[in-house]
């Protein structure tokens, strides 16, 4: 027995004395609030504090902790209690995963320290990674906690900073995947290739699943249905277990479910594998002679995307400048500090997943297949979500776990190791890319040639998407006569490509954006004012022909104007740069059908119930479309009760992805609560002035000082079981693209522009940054608190992509090889909110999710070239290729 | 089955290694990453042992016990020589790691990317190695053997960091370059300490660490430092520095960047003692 004080009452647990800390927490005491990232002490997630002092509980063996005093995020102590109001208050955190380490360790600083400086904490928090915030509001948050709480606000939900809806939750250790066990669940495991290309075959199975505690051994055929998966129904090819050869490392061959506590050895699995020759450079995946990954995908090629407008050879011989270049990006990992976690059960005959996931009914749906059962016989649970940023909208462990279940009739808990999550996980497309930018005399672009291959990895996941989202993307948000963009995906035996904040636009910027900067070298014209001049403006065609409108990326430059021309003027010394990239993105799938449904209903006792299928993340989306819907009945936002996501309860919001939910889900809440509101005002007989109010079972309607009053427990209830409610549904107006990549794809973008200061050491080839200011139009900021922290998170996964993240398969299978921005990585960060009102969007807003990461990179590059001269052809700008560059510059 | 024990005093530690080898942990931060849900094998935790914690002053130098955290060393008032071990304490993780990791742990794992190692090197740091038979003192340099590898014996347990009182004297700075600002693994790092008398270096240690399989010093270089503290730094020779190490390519960095970076670092710290 390990007897020691936990938050302040004594325990003895029966752990075994080597079992680590964190794991006593959770599974022995059964408290989950710490959370596990990484088991290596690189994340800092579950930090906890032993004694007074701050450990990551990973790193402990439990006996060690006899005796002392230990305090975890279910406690209570003076420091957490300020901390988490401070937290709130601040927007510090977005998905939650991170929060109780970031609690615990400021825990640890502020009982010596209660008003630290940024610096101090800066420090202090060093040791724990997020990959949502950007850290800028935790920092505050932590520095600031002697406030009070500000009043509640009254009045219009839509434009104010309130505090996440599901805040309280994540301040005090939110139920994410792993967080959830039902009652005698066993454990799966998944054997998984350690090879990039490999065939194999089993040996005596049955006799490794008669091992003690085993319950049962799982290949590829037990599969009752169809073992194919894919986000993309054309090229679904992905199978949930590999059948007889393995085309990427990690990908799954077999499970092993198992009795909690009897975990097998895993190591003498019996598998025999024959590794082959692995194809993963796509230049040779390419050429015609190379093996094919898929039978029937020639030249390893899975698709290509074009746009083709006007005669991009003659207008590029007829240009007075034109620069060409070529850039090479990396995998990059989307590091979500939580790994893919979840738990299956029956209900009935129900099929029960609750794990974490951007996209429920595609889960759904997925699942059901792979297992041969109908849709409505599986229901998804999200869990909270830990961070995603694309990478949860694929299927992982659903069907893994649906199969365990329906095979034990059990329930089955499954947590992938941090190295699992990174090696059988998607990732962002590695991008080859060149081509030419000119412009005439006066600096106005007469074309784009954009040539991008992605490394789309050994199934196609979202390969479609990127290939056609990039060469609408291409010219940037720049009027642009002629273009010619091609951007193909092509099959190596790499890690999954797919889904990754911003679905390859944000390479392509890296391109466009950096050429842009050198075009207007040549042109001798000030980079801002090239942009300037050729921003796209209400009235003009976008490269697919599509006539734009609320078009912002002027404004955004614009106010950015002052800040460029003090940071210009301040480049004083030698190694000082400033750089400036801009960005844009339609928000929403690209011309396919992407409607959202949101139903809202008031019980006969009166309770306003908000049915929100909206996966959160971490962005927002639980507290925006609760605003919108707020604003949309009137009513106040805290009157609203919260259903979902759950695709037995909710309506169909999607997936959160592509900059969607905010303007999608938003727009159709919108338009679900305005439905109810009219209803509502109809049986009143009031006019669109009436306020409205519900109080118990009534609902008081009062206009122009008269009042009238629904009796809500004398109505019927209706199908949904409300007394009244309405469900609607938006779907973006979008035209499919012909074969020249002309027509609408998007009915909503977004534009960003963003302006990096820093400092090369030209000796070393390290950057550092020392001020990032970043203008996003976002047609209304609905909640701006919110907003400014995507602006912040999305530029420190920027900066990751230009200056640190390349994910090696097999080599950078941890958060120690594989580095994302600490908290001393991240500048200050002055965010400026644009609201060109789109007709589209819901109050006008757009999409901003995505938009916020695109232009950090470009814009870091332009600031190393401004500062040195030097051009990075490949990314990240690792000291080594910084040095180099610098090189290449004076020799 | 794991065996674990946590004994109180170091005889009682000695003797349980005798009855066979046992995993000796400390602070847990390399041993638990490779581990599962619970460390395996027989496990010997140093921790409880007092003896083996805190800086006490030996002979007019220092005796570092094995289980010191990086934390205790960051916050110990020590004599400017240690200021680059100091500097290296608050860059070993973060403050989780610094709170649990210890010198002794730091060095028995024999990174080539040790963060502990150079700022040892260049005071002349002695291991000392205690066994049922009695105590032994080895250099460090002799002590680490290869990456991963050391000179203690399966009954041994690295008890002590010595350092010497001729290790004591002069200033010391500690420089380490990665790619990111915490938590990190070095591309490479330097430790300097440079002994002065008016307007000459009379004495220089230069150390080098993940930049050849162990740390190493750089006697030539040290050498050549000896004279006036004007120039000190440019007389550092880019050919004698790279002569001495042997860096490779790896996911961090190219091999030549690290020697040429090392050269750098080394110019670096000792301008800023100069």
């Amino acid at each position: 027995m390990i007897a020691f004080t936990l938050n302040g009452q004594p325990v003895a647990l029966n752990a075994p004395p080597t079992r680590r800390l964190s794991q006593m927490l959770r599974e022995d005491a059964g408290l989950t609030g710490t959370k596990v990232g990484c088991d290596a002490g690189d994340c800092g997630a579950c930090t906890v504090l032993v004694d007074g002092h701050a450990l990551c509980a990973c790193l402990i063996p439990a006996a060690r902790v006899q005796g002392a005093q230990v305090q975890t995020v279910e406690g209570k102590s003076a420091e957490l209690t300020r901390l988490r109001a401070a937290f709130l208050r601040h927007g510090a955190a977005q998905c939650g995963i991170c929060t109780p380490g970031m609690l615990m360790a400021a825990a640890e600083l502020l009982a010596d320290n209660p008003t630290p400086t940024v610096d101090q904490a800066t420090m202090a928090l060093g040791g724990v990674l997020c990959r949502c915030t950007g850290y800028a509001k935790i920092i505050a948050a932590v520095c600031d906690t002697s406030d009070t709480d500000p009043q509640p606000a009254s009045g219009p939900a839509v434009g104010q900073s309130l505090p996440r809806i599901d805040g309280a939750a994540k301040v005090a250790g939110d139920s994410f995947g792993a967080d959830y066990a039902p009652d005698g669940a066993l454990i799966l495991r998944a054997i998984r290739s350690p090879h990039h290309h490999a065939s194999f075959d089993f040996g005596d199975l049955s006799a490794f699943a008669a091992r003690p505690g085993v319950a049962c051994v799982l290949t590829a055929q037990d599969i009752p249905g169809r073992n194919i998966f894919g986000v993309i129904p054309p090229f679904a090819d992905q199978p949930a277990l590999a059948e007889t050869h393995a085309r990427f490392r990690g990908e799954a061959v077999a499970l092993v479910a198992f009795e909690h506590g009897a975990e097998p050895d895993l190591t003498d699995f019996p598998i025999r594998w024959t590794p082959l020759a692995p194809q993963m450079d796509p230049e040779l995946a390419e050429q015609p002679d190379a093996p094919l990954i898929h039978a029937n995908r020639p030249g390893n090629r899975l698709t290509q995307g074009r746009v083709i407008k006007g005669d991009v050879t003659a207008a590029l011989a007829a240009s007075a400048h034109v620069v060409e270049g070529s850039i090479q990006t990396s995998f990059v990992e989307h590091a979500y500090i939580e790994p893919e976690a979840g738990a299956a059960w029956l209900d009935g005959d129900t099929l029960v997943i609750r794990a974490c996931t951007q996209a429920p009914v595609m889960d759904r749906d997925d699942t059901a297949a792979i297992l041969n059962l109908a849709p409505d016989r599986v229901r998804i649970i999200p869990s909270a979500v830990g961070g995603g940023f694309g990478s949860k909208l694929d299927i992982s462990l659903q069907p893994l776990l649906g199969l365990a279940v329906l095979k034990t009739g059990r329930p089955v808990r499954m947590t992938y190791s941090r190295a699992e999550s990174m090696a059988s996980t998607t990732k962002r497309h590695p991008a080859m890319m060149r081509g030419r930018i000119g412009c005439d005399a006066t600096g106005k672009i007469t074309a784009v040639d954009f040539d991008g291959r992605f490394d789309t990895g050994a199934y196609a996941s979202w390969g479609p998407t990127v290939a056609n989202r990039v060469p609408v993307h291409a010219t940037g948000p720049y009027l642009t006569p002629h273009v010619r963009a091609t951007a193909r995906a092509i099959h190596t035996n790499g890690p999954v490509s797919g889904a990754f904040r911003g679905f390859g636009v944000p390479q392509a910027a890296i391109w466009q954006e950096t050429l842009y900067d050198r075009l207007a070298e040549k042109a001798g014209i000030d980079p801002l004012e090239l942009r300037l001049r050729n921003a796209l403006r209400d009235g003009d065609p976008s490269a697919t022909g599509q006539i734009l409108h609320a078009t912002g990326i002027g404004d955004c430059l614009t106010a950015l104007r002052p800040h460029w021309q003090r940071a210009l003027a301040e480049c004083t010394v030698p190694g000082r740069g400033v750089g400036i990239a801009s960005c844009w993105y339609g928000c929403g799938n690209t011309s396919l059908p992407n409607p959202s449904t949101i139903r809202i209903g008031i019980t006969t006792a009166g309770l306003v119930t908000l049915h929100q299928g909206a996966t959160d993340i971490g962005q927002g989306s639980n507290t925006v479309i609760a605003q919108i819907a707020a604003d949309g009945l009137g009513v106040p936002i805290n009157s609203l009760h919260l259903i979902g996501p759950d695709t037995a309860l909710t309506p169909d919001a999607g997936k959160t992805s592509a900059s969607r939910q905010t303007y999608v889900s938003g727009r159709a809440a919108h338009a679900a609560a305005q439905s109810l509101r009219a209803t509502i005002l109809r049986r009143a007989n009031a006019g669109d002035g009436a306020t409205i109010s519900v109080e118990r079972s009534l609902i008081t309607v009062t206009e122009n000082g008269a009042r009238r009053v629904i009796d809500l427990a004398a109505l019927p209830t209706d199908a949904y079981g409300y007394a009244l409610s309405a469900q609607e549904t938006y779907d973006p107006p979008t035209s499919p693209l012909d074969e020249n990549g002309q027509g609408t794809p998007y009915a909503v973008y977004g534009y960003g522009a963003q302006m990096v200061e820093l400092a090369v050491d030209a000796a070393l080839g390290t950057v550092r940054l020392l001020k990032i200011t970043a203008a996003h139009d976002l047609g209304r900021a609905i909640n701006p608190q919110l907003a400014t922290g995507q602006i912040e998170g999305g530029i420190a996964q920027g900066i990751g992509l230009a200056l640190m993240e390349e994910y090696l398969p097999g080599r950078t299978e941890n958060l120690h090889d594989y580095l994302i921005p600490t908290t001393g990585d991240v500048p200050p960060i002055q965010s400026i909110l644009i609201e060109v009102p789109d007709r589209e969007g819901p109050l006008g807003a757009k999409g901003l999710g995505e938009h916020v990461l695109i232009p950090t990179a470009p814009a870091i590059l332009n600031a190393i070239r401004h500062a040195t001269g030097a051009i990075i052809t490949k990314v990240p700008a690792l000291p080594h290729r910084v040095l180099a560059a610098i090189k290449d510059v004076t020799t | 089955m794991t065996a674990y024990a946590r004994p109180a005093s170091l005889t009682e530690a000695l003797r349980l290694l005798s009855y066979g080898p046992r995993r000796l942990l400390a602070g847990g931060t390399d041993i638990y990453p490779g581990a599962g849900e619970t460390l395996k094998g027989d496990v010997l935790d140093l921790t409880a042992i007092a003896g083996l914690r805190g800086i006490t002053p030996l002979d007019g130098g220092l005796r570092i016990g094995a289980c010191t955290t990086w934390s205790t060393i960051a916050e110990a008032f020590l004599p400017p020589a240690l200021t680059a071990l100091q500097q290296a304490a608050l860059q070993v993780g973060g403050r989780q790691i610094q709170n649990a990791g210890t010198i002794g742990g730091n060095l028995c794992n024999a990174s080539p990317a040790a963060d502990g190692v150079p700022p040892l090197l260049i005071v002349n740091a002695q291991v000392e190695l205690t066994g049922l038979e009695g105590t032994r003192r080895l250099p460090l340099a002799d002590f680490l053997t290869g990456p991963r590898q050391t000179a203690r014996a399966e009954d041994e347990v690295l008890t002590a960091i010595l350092i010497p009182a001729d290790g004591l004297t002069g200033q010391s700075q500690f420089l380490k370059l990665g790619a990111r600002a915490y938590l990190v693994i070095s591309i490479a790092m330097v430790a300097v300490r440079l002994t002065t008398d008016g307007d000459q270096i009379t004495g220089a240690a230069l150390a080098v660490g993940a930049c050849s399989a162990t740390a190493r010093r750089l006697a030539t270089v040290e050498l050549s430092l000896i004279g006036p503290i004007r120039g000190a730094a440019d007389r550092i020779d880019p050919a004698a520095v790279a002569a001495v190490l042997s860096p490779i390519d790896d996911i961090r960095a190219t091999a030549a960047y690290r020697t040429e970076a090392a050269t750098e670092l080394l110019r670096r710290a000792v301008g800023a003692l100069t």
